[in-house]
């Protein structure tokens, strides 16, 4: 037991294993993927439902789900995508009974993700060059100081929420574009169109931050 | 000979340079654009940093001791009532 419990935590059980324990009522694994899964769970939740206890119920919601579900799982997609896509579904139709979002698939559009005011405009001598550079980095250390990570934080829980679900994933969980695009039912190309307005945004809000002598101001 | 990016056009690539889902093409345009802009080679320094600064946001544990132990609680009545 303690072997396949470190396997768990260690992201190195596979999927067969892991249906098969959740098949036979393993609470031991039930409580190990909780460990594991529920923090992001909880955050990609947060994505529709704003309330924190209504997106606590959400994942609770999603365990019943997937404890109900899981005799039902053939294992087209993989465990944590099914489980991740029990979430978002399950928060959407919250967040929509609710009426507290508007719908996720209000989605990519064209429009460059930097404003173009931040450029020199066409016609004159640089067209399309910066109009006000961005300037070198600051050092890594000073980017991790706690109200810097706040207001990251911030900013990304200000972004439309499609936009805010796909980074999330990708950026502050680390998921791979394809788990993303499932879990989400994206295209790829829809998921880095998003991926890129989010980024933008993000990183221009964080040009304060970016930059030496920023903590003067 | 293709015709030389600009800033304004680098910054809508930058994810896709950095997702490598550029055509060879359009990859060499903005690595010709980088070793000759340094403002934009700040700028793709800077999205890169927070992409860093974003991912160590994942160790903030949303849930919390308390959140942990309402969803363990909560799974526990539910199998009691679902043997």
């Amino acid at each position: 037991m303690a072997r396949s419990r470190s396997a768990v935590l260690a992201g190195e059980a596979d999927d067969a294993v892991l249906v098969a324990a959740l098949r036979r009522g393993d609470r031991q694994a039930v409580d190990d993927l909780i460990e594991r899964w529920s923090t992001p769970m909880l955050r990609l939740a947060l994505v529709y439902v704003d309330d924190r206890t209504a997106a606590e119920d959400v994942v609770q919601e999603a365990w019943i789900g997937v404890l109900q579900g899981i005799h039902g799982f053939e294992g087209r997609a993989s465990l944590k995508t099914w489980v991740f896509r029990l979430v978002a579904n399950r928060a959407t139709t919250r967040a929509m009974r609710e009426r507290r979002t508007v719908p996720f698939s209000a989605v990519a559009t064209s429009a460059a993700a930097i404003d173009a005011d931040c450029f020199i405009p066409a016609g004159e001598a640089w067209a399309g060059h910066w109009a006000t550079p961005p300037r070198p980095l600051t050092a890594d250390e000073r980017l991790l100081a706690g109200e810097t990570r706040a207001h990251l934080a911030r900013a990304i829980r200000g972004l439309p929420s499609a936009q805010r679900a796909v980074l999330t994933l990708r950026d502050v969980e680390g998921w791979s574009s394809t788990e993303v695009c499932d879990v989400l039912s994206l295209s790829e190309v829809n998921q880095r169109v998003l991926l890129h307005r989010a980024r933008s945004r993000v990183r221009q809000s964080m040009e304060p931050y970016l930059h030496e002598g920023a903590s003067d101001r | 000979m293709t015709a030389d990016l600009s800033c304004r056009e680098f910054v809508e690539f930058v994810t896709d340079y950095l997702e490598r889902a550029l055509e060879p093409h359009e990859r060499v345009r903005c690595e010709q654009h980088l070793v000759v802009c340094s403002e934009c080679s700040d700028y793709l320094d800077g999205t890169r940093a927070t992409i860093r600064l974003t991912r160590t946001l994942a160790v903030e544990d949303e849930l919390g001791a308390a959140g942990r132990q309402r969803l363990v609680d909560a799974l526990d009545r539910w199998q009691a009532g679902n043997p």
